[in-house]
């Protein structure tokens, strides 16, 4: 990828700074390119500029530098309603004096199309979503999940090269969001839009991704695609953000190529994969997910055995999560699967807890982590 | 369990036998008493303050008791006397009226009935006034050759018409005044004479200017509106402040400002004339006349028009705008369908909140109305006050006051009571 213009990539931030008061950067120079037909979700805690990215694509909010293209075209000067880029709001926005169906004929009308084909379309956008027949309704007689679908499809009635959408399952419930996950895949594997999507959702972001840009203070921490960013976190920020992780700290003492030995507060060395730690004497977290935690291993089957202390057991039917005290932190988390095989553990008891080098991965310095629970 | 027979339905009852139903009214009774008692205090106020006078208003419009009560002998002997028949009333009647005008003249009513009379009929007044004068000379029949000689108008037949029509206890004639027509001699209704027809052409006035000012007002107030909705909350209450600023100025500081600035020698002809767009001698008359009252008015009546926009507007979330916009409306378009449909609410509750209270205005007319630029209230003050006819001032507010019901009923037919936002 040249950076002349943007010849490739569909959508491309090159050298993006945004700033709210002029003191202050809420995007720190992103780079970023979108390809086609991709699903590209922006994931970070409030306040990353996620949001913020999202808006300066859709016109809404001025780059302070920078440069965003779209087809190979420079945008910034471009009014949002020349864009021709659909957009799903949080609130889905739906127009309350307007029916489903003059919502969805709204942005046909404003293009100046035919009346047959507004028609025509309109009810394709509404087979689209399964909702042929509600046409007449008011969006405030609506539920929810429907009030989101019509959404998505005011979005796509007019098909638009680009599809933004701002947080929009996070007014539904539990269930009703993961059916929406599903249906906006399919319908973006389907029409083969671009879609980027933003949530704070980590869950979401996973299901529905085929890349996720993490971002933390107005920066991508990590772009990968969802296994990427769960098997092979980058740095401590990801690995504490994308899914369940224990964090050790320590000092890294000794370094071969991919490998290296950390040593604990504690005194103990523990073998990890060196992933963003500094060299021999700096400081630096290990990441180690709960899942990839064997109890009482095999001897000799794992280069790291501790003893550990069971502090608490919480049983979820499939699955014993058992909070475990060893390597000087006592909120470490063990996933013990319910097989049957393995003798329950009791707490106050010391067991062996045991991983592989390769799952634990040591990462940049915890003074630059934030620490989430 | 219960005795019932299975075929008729059961009583609910609670534990200690009684009916659901009064155990569960008297465990309301105490919330609703305490809730009367809220409310009690306003309920009188209101009752005294504003019911009250508004049903002794509305019965002043059409109470006449005044000239059954002074000249009752009269009414009484003119029961048997046939108007239609072109004779006057017999001796008996006209010795009843001298009975009547000694009475009148003694406790000082005779001269209040021929007030009445002159309403209906110029020049009773004067006729009352001579004959209560002078009826006590008369003290032998015959009455009605006495009565003709002190004055001849009581040998025609007109006047004692008016006396029979005006003796019911209710009369509709303040109505008719206050709409322009009047009973002619023969009980008939008719058009009050061109000269003196004032109140169609004032009501049609006063609504036309309330109109103006409504519709200014809403001109003046959306931007404004909009702006507070949508600027910073900071920026946004600095505005709020300015836009109640005249709240909290007196009204007549106010409106004396506006003298200062628009008479002929005020400060905007001053600055015109210096700055030489118009000549000395044509300074623009802006106020004492119509173009006074209605600048008056809008600048007074803007902040009732503003609130209601504001807080409708409040709720409008920006994501509308913007949805429109990135579904291909340009800004204006974007506007016009997205964001003022959902205005209306406010629109209509300030429209309606202005002209009712235009409508009724009297203060600043009455101050810099001059005579083109006065409105129905002004009238009404001026027969409570000057003239003392109160039962046409009655009249007038009765009908103003329906004015006022036809458009809130109106309203509710076309935008509804329940879209009104009112902050």
């Amino acid at each position: 990828m040249t950076a002349a213009g943007g010849s490739e990539a569909f959508v491309r931030f090159a050298d993006v700074q945004k700033s709210y008061d002029g003191e202050t950067l809420v995007v720190k120079s992103l780079n970023l390119d979108i390809e086609r037909g991709e699903f590209l979700t922006m994931l970070g805690p409030s306040g990353s500029g996620k949001t913020t990215c999202l808006m300066m694509l859709a016109g809404f909010e001025t780059a302070t530098f920078g440069e965003i293209f779209l087809d190979g075209r420079p945008i910034n000067n471009v009014a949002p309603h020349r864009r021709d880029i659909g957009m799903v709001f949080q609130n889905y926005a739906l127009f309350p004096h307007m029916t489903v169906h003059e919502n969805l004929a709204f942005p046909l009308e404003v293009r100046k199309l035919g009346k047959a084909e507004v028609e025509e379309r309109v009810a394709r956008a509404l087979d689209m979503v399964e909702l042929a027949g509600f046409g007449g309704r008011r969006p405030a007689q609506l539920s929810g999940g429907q009030q989101q679908r019509v959404a998505v499809a005011r979005a796509l009635v007019f098909e638009p090269k680009l599809v933004l959408m701002d947080e929009p399952l996070g007014a539904l419930d539990k269930q009703l969001r993961e059916q929406m996950q599903f249906e906006i895949r399919h319908i973006h594997e389907r029409l083969g839009v671009t879609v980027v999507y933003v949530t704070h959702d980590q869950s979401e972001a996973l299901t529905m991704s085929n890349r996720i840009a993490v971002f933390n203070d107005g920066v991508i921490q990590q772009l990968s695609t969802p296994e990427g960013l769960y098997e092979r976190p980058e740095n401590a920020f990801v690995a504490q953000f994308i899914g369940e992780n224990n964090r050790l700290v320590g000092a890294v003492s000794e370094r071969h190529g991919d490998t290296c030995a950390v040593t604990t507060v504690e005194g103990e060395v523990v073998k990890a994969l060196a992933v963003s730690c500094g060299t021999t004497g700096e400081p630096t977290t290990l990441s180690l997910r709960p899942e990839r935690v064997t109890v009482a291993p095999e001897p000799g089957s794992c280069p790291n055995v501790f003893d550990a202390v069971v502090e608490e057991l919480i049983y979820l039917g499939d699955h014993v999560r058992s909070r475990l005290r060893l390597l000087g932190n006592d909120e470490f988390i063990v996933k013990v699967p319910n097989s049957g095989l393995i003798r329950p553990m009791r707490v106050g008891e010391t067991v062996q807890v045991g991983w592989s080098a390769e799952d634990c991965r040591a990462l940049d310095s915890p003074s630059t982590a934030p620490v989430f629970d | 369990m219960s005795a019932v027979s299975p075929d008729t339905p059961a009583m609910l009852t609670t534990a200690d036998g009684a009916p659901l139903k009064v155990s569960f009214d008297r465990a309301l009774r105490r919330s609703r008493l305490k809730a009367l008692a809220l409310v009690l205090p306003l309920f009188a106020f209101l009752l005294i303050t504003f019911l009250v006078p508004i049903g002794d208003m509305l019965l002043r419009s059409v109470e006449n008791q005044l000239v059954g009560n002074v000249l009752h002998r009269t009414v009484k002997a003119l029961d048997h006397w046939d108007q239609g028949s072109g004779e006057l009333p017999d001796e008996e009647a006209f010795a009843a009226l001298v009975a009547d005008f000694q009475e009148g003249r003694e406790n000082r009513t005779i001269g209040r009935v021929g007030v009445r009379l002159n309403y209906e009929s110029g020049g009773m007044s004067s006729l009352f006034r001579k004959t209560g004068r002078r009826a006590k000379r008369i003290t032998e029949a015959p009455f009605r050759e006495a009565m003709i000689k002190l004055d001849k108008r009581w040998g025609n037949l007109d006047v004692w018409r008016l006396i029979k029509r005006e003796s019911d206890a209710y009369t509709a004639s303040y109505y008719l005044s206050a709409v322009d027509m009047r009973f002619i001699a023969d009980g008939s209704i008719a058009r009050q004479d061109e000269n003196r027809q004032i109140y169609v052409r004032l009501f049609g006035r006063t609504l036309w200017l309330s109109l103006v000012i409504t519709v200014l007002c809403l001109l003046l107030g959306y931007p404004i509106s909009y702006l507070m909705a949508t600027l910073p909350v900071r920026t946004s209450n600095l505005l709020m402040i300015m836009v109640l600023l005249p709240f909290w100025t007196s009204l007549l500081v106010r409106t004396t400002c506006w003298i200062a600035l628009l008479q002929q020698q005020g400060v905007i002809n001053d600055l015109l004339v210096w700055v030489g767009i118009i000549g000395e001698d044509n300074r623009l008359a802006m106020i004492h006349n119509r173009t006074g009252t209605i600048i008056a008015m809008t600048h007074i009546l803007l902040p009732f028009m503003v609130l209601p926009l504001y807080s409708v507007m409040k709720t409008i979330p920006p994501s509308y705008l913007r949805a429109a916009r990135s579904l291909g409306a340009n800004p204006f378009t974007a506007f016009v369908r997205v964001y003022m449909p959902n205005t209306v609410a406010g629109v209509g509750a300030g429209s309606i909140l202005v002209f009712i209270i235009a409508i009724g205005y009297y203060i600043t007319p009455a101050l810099v109305g001059g005579t083109s630029g006065t409105l129905i209230s002004n009238f009404i003050a001026h027969h409570m006050q000057v003239s003392l006819n109160w039962g046409l001032a009655a009249a007038l507010g009765a009908l103003l006051l329906a004015a006022v019901l036809a458009l809130y009923v109106l309203y509710d037919k076309i935008v509804g009571i329940d879209n009104m936002k009112l902050g």
